[in-house]
Protein backbone atom coordinates (compact mmCIF):
# COMPACT_ATOMS: atom_id res chain seq x y z
CA UNK A 1 0.00 0.00 0.00
CA UNK A 2 1.20 3.46 -0.95
CA UNK A 3 2.89 5.88 1.74
CA UNK A 4 -0.22 8.45 1.81
CA UNK A 5 -2.35 6.00 3.29
CA UNK A 6 0.06 4.81 5.92
CA UNK A 7 1.04 8.60 7.38
CA UNK A 8 -2.48 9.87 8.46
CA UNK A 9 -3.00 6.15 10.05
CA UNK A 10 0.32 6.33 11.95
CA UNK A 11 -0.99 9.89 13.35
CA UNK A 12 -4.73 8.46 14.50
CA UNK A 13 -2.77 5.59 15.75
CA UNK A 14 -0.23 8.41 17.80
CA UNK A 15 -3.06 10.35 18.89
CA UNK A 16 -5.11 7.18 20.36
CA UNK A 17 -2.00 6.26 22.09
CA UNK A 18 -1.35 9.56 23.58
CA UNK A 19 -5.02 9.95 25.14
CA UNK A 20 -4.41 6.31 26.35
CA UNK A 21 -1.30 7.38 28.26
CA UNK A 22 -2.91 10.92 29.43
CA UNK A 23 -6.17 8.89 30.86
CA UNK A 24 -3.49 6.80 32.95
CA UNK A 25 -2.72 9.33 34.75
CA UNK A 26 -5.74 11.46 35.08
CA UNK A 27 -8.25 8.48 36.23
CA UNK A 28 -7.58 7.67 39.65
CA UNK A 29 -6.18 4.15 40.56
CA UNK A 30 -9.25 2.67 42.61
CA UNK A 31 -11.44 4.51 40.49
CA UNK A 32 -14.08 1.46 38.22
CA UNK A 33 -16.81 0.08 38.97
CA UNK A 34 -17.57 -1.37 42.66
CA UNK A 35 -19.86 -3.45 44.72
CA UNK A 36 -22.98 -1.76 43.10
CA UNK A 37 -21.93 -2.58 39.44
CA UNK A 38 -22.16 -0.09 36.70
CA UNK A 39 -24.45 1.73 36.83
CA UNK A 40 -24.77 2.51 40.28
CA UNK A 41 -21.28 1.43 41.87
CA UNK A 42 -19.11 3.56 39.40
CA UNK A 43 -16.65 5.51 41.60
CA UNK A 44 -13.19 5.64 43.40
CA UNK A 45 -12.83 3.92 46.12
CA UNK A 46 -10.70 6.38 48.31
CA UNK A 47 -13.89 8.70 48.33
CA UNK A 48 -15.70 6.64 51.17
CA UNK A 49 -12.54 6.72 53.37
CA UNK A 50 -12.85 10.70 52.71
CA UNK A 51 -16.55 10.93 53.56
CA UNK A 52 -16.15 8.50 57.02
CA UNK A 53 -13.05 11.19 58.14
CA UNK A 54 -15.75 14.29 58.10
CA UNK A 55 -15.24 15.46 61.35
CA UNK A 56 -17.34 14.40 64.44
CA UNK A 57 -19.53 17.60 66.04
CA UNK A 58 -22.33 16.04 68.09
CA UNK A 59 -21.12 12.84 70.44
CA UNK A 60 -23.60 10.94 71.69
CA UNK A 61 -25.46 10.95 75.50
CA UNK A 62 -22.42 7.80 75.79
CA UNK A 63 -19.77 11.27 75.09
CA UNK A 64 -21.42 13.04 77.71
CA UNK A 65 -21.58 10.65 80.13
CA UNK A 66 -18.01 9.88 80.62
CA UNK A 67 -17.62 12.90 82.60
CA UNK A 68 -21.22 14.20 83.42
CA UNK A 69 -22.20 10.94 84.65
CA UNK A 70 -24.52 12.01 87.51
CA UNK A 71 -26.55 14.68 85.49
CA UNK A 72 -27.30 12.32 82.62
CA UNK A 73 -28.59 9.97 85.31
CA UNK A 74 -30.83 12.39 87.29
CA UNK A 75 -32.12 14.39 83.53
CA UNK A 76 -33.17 11.42 81.81
CA UNK A 77 -35.78 10.97 84.58
CA UNK A 78 -37.00 14.36 83.73
CA UNK A 79 -40.00 15.05 81.05
CA UNK A 80 -37.03 16.84 78.93
CA UNK A 81 -34.84 13.22 79.57
CA UNK A 82 -35.19 12.30 76.07
CA UNK A 83 -33.91 15.70 74.66
CA UNK A 84 -30.49 14.74 73.88
CA UNK A 85 -28.04 17.35 75.51
CA UNK A 86 -25.96 18.53 72.56
CA UNK A 87 -29.87 20.12 71.24
CA UNK A 88 -29.60 22.88 73.98
CA UNK A 89 -25.46 22.61 75.11
CA UNK A 90 -23.44 21.91 71.44
CA UNK A 91 -22.71 20.60 69.66
CA UNK A 92 -20.15 19.60 72.24
CA UNK A 93 -17.32 17.43 70.78
CA UNK A 94 -13.75 18.05 72.04
CA UNK A 95 -15.03 21.11 74.13
CA UNK A 96 -13.07 19.58 77.02
CA UNK A 97 -10.11 21.20 74.82
CA UNK A 98 -11.28 24.51 73.67
CA UNK A 99 -14.57 24.96 76.74
CA UNK A 100 -15.51 28.46 75.02
CA UNK A 101 -16.73 26.86 71.83
CA UNK A 102 -19.59 25.00 73.46
CA UNK A 103 -22.55 27.16 73.67
CA UNK A 104 -25.86 26.86 75.85
CA UNK A 105 -28.94 27.50 74.01
CA UNK A 106 -31.37 29.14 76.67
CA UNK A 107 -33.18 31.74 74.12
CA UNK A 108 -36.59 31.60 73.73
CA UNK A 109 -36.55 30.58 70.48
CA UNK A 110 -35.56 26.96 71.53
CA UNK A 111 -38.03 26.36 73.62
CA UNK A 112 -41.15 27.41 71.29
CA UNK A 113 -39.68 25.32 68.87
CA UNK A 114 -41.95 22.70 71.21
CA UNK A 115 -43.48 24.51 73.33
CA UNK A 116 -45.38 26.64 70.90
CA UNK A 117 -49.38 25.73 70.93
CA UNK A 118 -50.23 24.52 67.26
CA UNK A 119 -53.06 23.02 65.45
CA UNK A 120 -51.86 20.01 64.83
CA UNK A 121 -54.39 16.96 65.85
CA UNK A 122 -52.42 13.98 64.56
CA UNK A 123 -48.98 14.38 65.51
CA UNK A 124 -47.00 14.04 69.00
CA UNK A 125 -47.09 18.09 68.96
CA UNK A 126 -50.32 17.74 70.24
CA UNK A 127 -49.57 15.88 73.36
CA UNK A 128 -47.16 18.74 74.50
CA UNK A 129 -47.53 21.67 76.68
CA UNK A 130 -48.13 24.62 74.82
CA UNK A 131 -48.39 28.80 75.27
CA UNK A 132 -48.91 31.18 72.62
CA UNK A 133 -46.10 33.02 72.30
CA UNK A 134 -47.43 36.40 71.70
CA UNK A 135 -49.08 36.70 75.12
CA UNK A 136 -47.31 34.49 77.27
CA UNK A 137 -45.13 36.58 79.17
CA UNK A 138 -43.45 37.90 75.42
CA UNK A 139 -40.63 39.90 77.63
CA UNK A 140 -38.89 37.40 79.73
CA UNK A 141 -36.98 34.39 78.90
CA UNK A 142 -38.64 31.25 79.89
CA UNK A 143 -35.61 30.47 81.97
CA UNK A 144 -37.00 32.90 84.33
CA UNK A 145 -40.23 31.02 85.67
CA UNK A 146 -38.94 27.21 84.48
CA UNK A 147 -35.79 25.26 84.65
CA UNK A 148 -34.99 23.15 81.95
CA UNK A 149 -33.81 20.61 83.57
CA UNK A 150 -36.91 20.26 85.96
CA UNK A 151 -39.61 21.33 83.58
CA UNK A 152 -42.34 22.48 86.01
CA UNK A 153 -42.71 26.22 86.75
CA UNK A 154 -40.77 27.47 89.86
CA UNK A 155 -43.74 28.82 91.94
CA UNK A 156 -45.45 25.39 91.95
CA UNK A 157 -41.96 24.18 93.33
CA UNK B 1 -51.89 -16.22 8.93
CA UNK B 2 -51.73 -19.80 8.93
CA UNK B 3 -51.90 -21.72 12.79
CA UNK B 4 -47.94 -22.13 12.92
CA UNK B 5 -47.57 -17.83 12.18
CA UNK B 6 -50.36 -17.17 15.09
CA UNK B 7 -49.09 -19.39 17.54
CA UNK B 8 -45.66 -18.16 16.88
CA UNK B 9 -46.93 -14.59 17.04
CA UNK B 10 -48.93 -15.18 20.24
CA UNK B 11 -45.91 -16.08 21.89
CA UNK B 12 -44.17 -13.35 21.22
CA UNK B 13 -47.37 -10.85 22.37
CA UNK B 14 -47.78 -12.93 25.53
CA UNK B 15 -43.53 -12.60 26.35
CA UNK B 16 -43.17 -9.37 25.46
CA UNK B 17 -46.25 -8.26 27.78
CA UNK B 18 -44.63 -10.37 30.86
CA UNK B 19 -41.69 -8.78 30.85
CA UNK B 20 -42.73 -4.98 31.84
CA UNK B 21 -44.85 -6.63 34.46
CA UNK B 22 -41.84 -8.47 36.03
CA UNK B 23 -40.02 -4.90 35.72
CA UNK B 24 -42.79 -3.05 37.36
CA UNK B 25 -42.27 -5.67 40.30
CA UNK B 26 -42.12 -3.04 43.71
CA UNK B 27 -40.17 -2.75 46.46
CA UNK B 28 -39.59 -5.90 48.35
CA UNK B 29 -37.37 -5.21 51.65
CA UNK B 30 -37.47 -8.77 51.88
CA UNK B 31 -35.28 -9.54 48.88
CA UNK B 32 -32.78 -7.31 50.55
CA UNK B 33 -32.84 -9.16 53.05
CA UNK B 34 -31.76 -12.53 51.74
CA UNK B 35 -29.18 -10.90 49.70
CA UNK B 36 -27.00 -10.65 52.68
CA UNK B 37 -25.43 -14.08 51.81
CA UNK B 38 -23.70 -12.61 48.59
CA UNK B 39 -22.41 -9.04 49.05
CA UNK B 40 -22.32 -6.52 51.86
CA UNK B 41 -23.59 -7.36 55.39
CA UNK B 42 -25.27 -4.02 56.20
CA UNK B 43 -27.77 -2.58 53.90
CA UNK B 44 -29.01 0.82 55.79
CA UNK B 45 -33.03 2.23 55.83
CA UNK B 46 -34.40 4.52 57.86
CA UNK B 47 -37.82 4.22 59.40
CA UNK B 48 -39.78 7.36 60.15
CA UNK B 49 -42.79 8.00 62.22
CA UNK B 50 -45.09 10.82 61.49
CA UNK B 51 -46.61 10.37 64.12
CA UNK B 52 -44.55 10.74 67.06
CA UNK B 53 -42.51 14.12 64.71
CA UNK B 54 -43.57 17.41 66.59
CA UNK B 55 -42.21 19.73 64.34
CA UNK B 56 -39.23 20.76 66.40
CA UNK B 57 -36.72 20.92 63.63
CA UNK B 58 -33.62 19.57 66.04
CA UNK B 59 -32.75 17.03 63.07
CA UNK B 60 -32.35 19.38 60.62
CA UNK B 61 -30.47 22.21 63.18
CA UNK B 62 -28.08 19.18 64.34
CA UNK B 63 -27.83 17.90 60.17
CA UNK B 64 -26.13 21.19 59.39
CA UNK B 65 -23.73 21.84 61.96
CA UNK B 66 -22.59 18.37 61.55
CA UNK B 67 -22.33 17.90 58.25
CA UNK B 68 -21.04 21.50 57.59
CA UNK B 69 -23.67 23.32 55.86
CA UNK B 70 -23.52 27.13 55.70
CA UNK B 71 -26.05 27.68 58.49
CA UNK B 72 -27.83 30.57 56.82
CA UNK B 73 -27.79 28.95 53.14
CA UNK B 74 -30.87 28.18 51.82
CA UNK B 75 -30.09 24.66 51.43
CA UNK B 76 -30.45 21.89 53.83
CA UNK B 77 -29.75 18.28 53.58
CA UNK B 78 -33.31 16.88 55.65
CA UNK B 79 -36.36 19.19 55.88
CA UNK B 80 -39.28 18.81 58.01
CA UNK B 81 -42.88 19.27 56.23
CA UNK B 82 -45.81 20.63 57.66
CA UNK B 83 -49.51 19.00 56.29
CA UNK B 84 -52.63 20.90 57.17
CA UNK B 85 -55.51 19.09 55.61
CA UNK B 86 -58.83 21.09 55.79
CA UNK B 87 -62.32 20.07 55.62
CA UNK B 88 -63.00 21.25 52.40
CA UNK B 89 -60.21 18.71 51.07
CA UNK B 90 -57.70 21.38 50.38
CA UNK B 91 -54.45 20.51 51.19
CA UNK B 92 -51.13 22.69 52.59
CA UNK B 93 -47.74 22.54 53.14
CA UNK B 94 -44.56 24.69 54.46
CA UNK B 95 -40.92 24.16 55.54
CA UNK B 96 -39.99 27.68 56.56
CA UNK B 97 -36.10 27.42 56.27
CA UNK B 98 -36.38 23.81 56.21
CA UNK B 99 -38.14 23.49 59.98
CA UNK B 100 -34.36 24.46 61.06
CA UNK B 101 -35.94 26.76 63.50
CA UNK B 102 -38.99 24.32 64.06
CA UNK B 103 -42.77 25.26 63.98
CA UNK B 104 -44.08 28.54 65.82
CA UNK B 105 -47.07 29.41 64.62
CA UNK B 106 -50.22 27.78 63.00
CA UNK B 107 -50.50 29.93 60.30
CA UNK B 108 -48.62 28.74 56.68
CA UNK B 109 -45.52 30.22 54.60
CA UNK B 110 -47.10 30.21 51.26
CA UNK B 111 -43.04 31.33 50.50
CA UNK B 112 -43.17 34.86 48.06
CA UNK B 113 -47.16 34.76 48.37
CA UNK B 114 -47.40 35.60 51.89
CA UNK B 115 -48.95 33.59 54.92
CA UNK B 116 -52.28 31.64 54.81
CA UNK B 117 -54.01 31.52 58.03
CA UNK B 118 -56.04 28.40 58.97
CA UNK B 119 -59.06 28.45 61.07
CA UNK B 120 -58.30 25.65 63.53
CA UNK B 121 -62.11 24.50 63.08
CA UNK B 122 -61.74 23.73 59.41
CA UNK B 123 -58.77 21.47 59.86
CA UNK B 124 -58.82 17.96 59.59
CA UNK B 125 -55.54 16.58 59.63
CA UNK B 126 -52.21 18.58 60.44
CA UNK B 127 -49.07 16.53 61.10
CA UNK B 128 -44.93 16.83 59.94
CA UNK B 129 -43.19 14.60 57.87
CA UNK B 130 -39.68 14.04 58.24
CA UNK B 131 -37.83 14.33 54.88
CA UNK B 132 -34.34 13.02 53.89
CA UNK B 133 -32.32 11.09 51.19
CA UNK B 134 -33.99 7.69 50.31
CA UNK B 135 -30.81 5.72 49.76
CA UNK B 136 -32.71 3.99 46.78
CA UNK B 137 -31.79 0.56 45.69
CA UNK B 138 -31.93 1.59 42.64
CA UNK B 139 -31.04 5.34 42.44
CA UNK B 140 -31.84 7.57 39.33
CA UNK B 141 -29.49 9.86 40.70
CA UNK B 142 -26.65 7.35 40.80
CA UNK B 143 -27.69 6.05 36.95
CA UNK B 144 -27.42 9.82 35.80
CA UNK B 145 -23.86 11.28 36.34
CA UNK B 146 -21.50 11.29 33.62
CA UNK B 147 -18.52 11.13 35.55
CA UNK B 148 -19.05 8.79 38.22
CA UNK B 149 -19.15 11.07 40.83
CA UNK B 150 -22.33 9.93 42.45
CA UNK B 151 -22.58 6.33 43.96
CA UNK B 152 -24.09 3.73 46.12
CA UNK B 153 -21.34 2.15 48.25
CA UNK B 154 -21.82 -1.97 49.14
CA UNK B 155 -24.45 -0.57 52.46
CA UNK B 156 -26.19 1.16 50.18
CA UNK B 157 -25.40 5.05 50.86
CA UNK B 158 -25.47 7.48 48.20
CA UNK B 159 -22.35 9.71 47.87
CA UNK B 160 -21.15 12.66 46.06
CA UNK B 161 -17.20 12.23 45.55
CA UNK B 162 -16.72 16.24 45.55
CA UNK B 163 -13.77 15.65 43.65
CA UNK B 164 -15.03 14.27 40.47
CA UNK B 165 -18.51 16.27 40.67
CA UNK B 166 -18.82 18.70 37.64
CA UNK B 167 -21.54 20.59 39.05
CA UNK B 168 -23.77 19.49 35.55
CA UNK B 169 -26.53 19.10 38.28
CA UNK B 170 -28.18 16.14 36.02
CA UNK B 171 -28.40 14.36 39.39
CA UNK B 172 -30.52 17.16 40.86
CA UNK B 173 -32.91 16.67 38.23
CA UNK B 174 -33.13 13.12 38.39
CA UNK B 175 -34.09 12.92 41.83
CA UNK B 176 -37.62 12.57 42.38
CA UNK B 177 -38.13 13.58 46.11
CA UNK B 178 -35.69 16.81 45.22
CA UNK B 179 -33.20 15.58 48.10
CA UNK B 180 -30.55 17.15 46.14
CA UNK B 181 -29.00 20.94 46.39
CA UNK B 182 -26.37 22.59 45.03
CA UNK B 183 -23.34 23.51 47.86
CA UNK B 184 -22.75 27.40 47.52
CA UNK B 185 -18.94 26.67 48.54
CA UNK B 186 -17.73 23.19 47.00
CA UNK B 187 -20.19 24.37 44.22
CA UNK B 188 -20.71 20.51 43.85
CA UNK B 189 -24.21 18.98 44.10
CA UNK B 190 -24.77 18.23 47.84
CA UNK B 191 -26.96 15.39 49.45
CA UNK B 192 -27.31 13.45 52.52
CA UNK B 193 -24.39 11.13 53.51
CA UNK B 194 -26.41 8.92 56.21
CA UNK B 195 -24.08 10.27 58.04
CA UNK B 196 -21.29 7.84 56.93
CA UNK B 197 -18.59 9.42 59.45
CA UNK B 198 -21.02 8.21 62.33
CA UNK B 199 -22.75 4.73 60.79
CA UNK B 200 -19.62 3.48 60.08
CA UNK B 201 -18.37 3.71 63.57
CA UNK B 202 -21.02 2.35 65.27
CA UNK B 203 -22.71 5.96 66.04
CA UNK B 204 -26.47 7.13 64.77
CA UNK B 205 -26.70 9.54 62.20
CA UNK B 206 -26.94 13.65 63.69
CA UNK B 207 -30.77 13.82 62.69
CA UNK B 208 -31.84 10.67 64.70
CA UNK B 209 -29.70 11.40 67.52
CA UNK B 210 -30.85 14.73 68.05
CA UNK B 211 -34.43 13.95 67.74
CA UNK B 212 -36.24 14.00 71.27
CA UNK B 213 -39.41 11.69 70.01
CA UNK B 214 -37.86 8.59 68.45
CA UNK B 215 -39.36 9.26 65.03
CA UNK B 216 -36.17 8.94 63.33
CA UNK B 217 -34.45 5.42 63.62
CA UNK B 218 -32.12 3.83 61.32
CA UNK B 219 -31.15 0.04 61.29
CA UNK B 220 -29.96 -2.77 58.79
CA UNK B 221 -32.07 -4.64 56.80
CA UNK B 222 -29.82 -7.76 56.62
CA UNK B 223 -29.72 -8.20 60.63
CA UNK B 224 -33.20 -10.16 61.00
CA UNK B 225 -33.08 -8.98 65.01
CA UNK B 226 -32.69 -5.51 64.28
CA UNK B 227 -36.51 -3.97 65.87
CA UNK B 228 -35.95 -0.97 62.76
CA UNK B 229 -35.84 -4.51 60.30
CA UNK B 230 -38.54 -6.41 62.18
CA UNK B 231 -41.02 -3.04 61.97
CA UNK B 232 -40.06 -2.68 58.40
CA UNK B 233 -40.22 -6.21 57.25
CA UNK B 234 -44.48 -6.15 59.06
CA UNK B 235 -45.48 -4.66 55.74
CA UNK B 236 -47.04 -1.84 57.48
CA UNK B 237 -45.11 1.00 56.07
CA UNK B 238 -45.12 3.23 53.50
CA UNK B 239 -42.75 4.54 50.94
CA UNK B 240 -42.49 8.11 48.99
CA UNK B 241 -43.03 8.28 44.84
CA UNK B 242 -43.22 4.36 44.51
CA UNK B 243 -44.43 4.99 41.05
CA UNK B 244 -40.80 6.10 40.46
CA UNK B 245 -39.95 2.33 40.93
CA UNK B 246 -36.56 3.82 42.91
CA UNK B 247 -37.03 1.51 45.69
CA UNK B 248 -36.51 4.30 48.19
CA UNK B 249 -35.12 2.75 51.84
CA UNK B 250 -36.56 5.34 54.00
CA UNK B 251 -39.47 3.60 55.07
CA UNK B 252 -42.45 5.67 57.15
CA UNK B 253 -45.14 4.74 59.52
CA UNK B 254 -48.40 6.45 59.09
CA UNK B 255 -47.96 7.68 56.29
CA UNK B 256 -51.10 10.00 54.69
CA UNK B 257 -52.09 9.87 50.91
CA UNK B 258 -51.54 13.51 50.81
CA UNK B 259 -47.59 13.04 51.61
CA UNK B 260 -45.76 13.52 48.02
Amino acid sequence: MKSHVWRPLYIALSVIVLILIARSFLVPEDFGVHERGYMYGLHRKGNENEWQAVTLKYGMVQYCKECHADKVEGLGRSPHGPISCENCHGPAMNHPDNPSTLTIDKSRELCLRCHAALTTPHSRRSAIAGIHPATHHPEIECIMCHDPHTPIPRIQL
Amino acid sequence: MNRRDFLKNSITVIAGLSVPLAALELINPRKLLADKVEGSKIRWAVLVDTQACAGCGFCVKACKTESEIPYEANITRTWVERYVITRQGRTYVDSPKGGRDGFTSDRIDLGGEGFQNIEPNDIEKAFFVPKLCNHCESPACAQVCPVGATYQTGDGVVLVDRKRCIGCGYCIMACPYGVRSFHPVHKTAEKCTLCYHRITKGMKTACVDACPFGARRIGNLRNPDDPVTKTIMSGRVGILKEQYGTKPQVYYLALSREVK
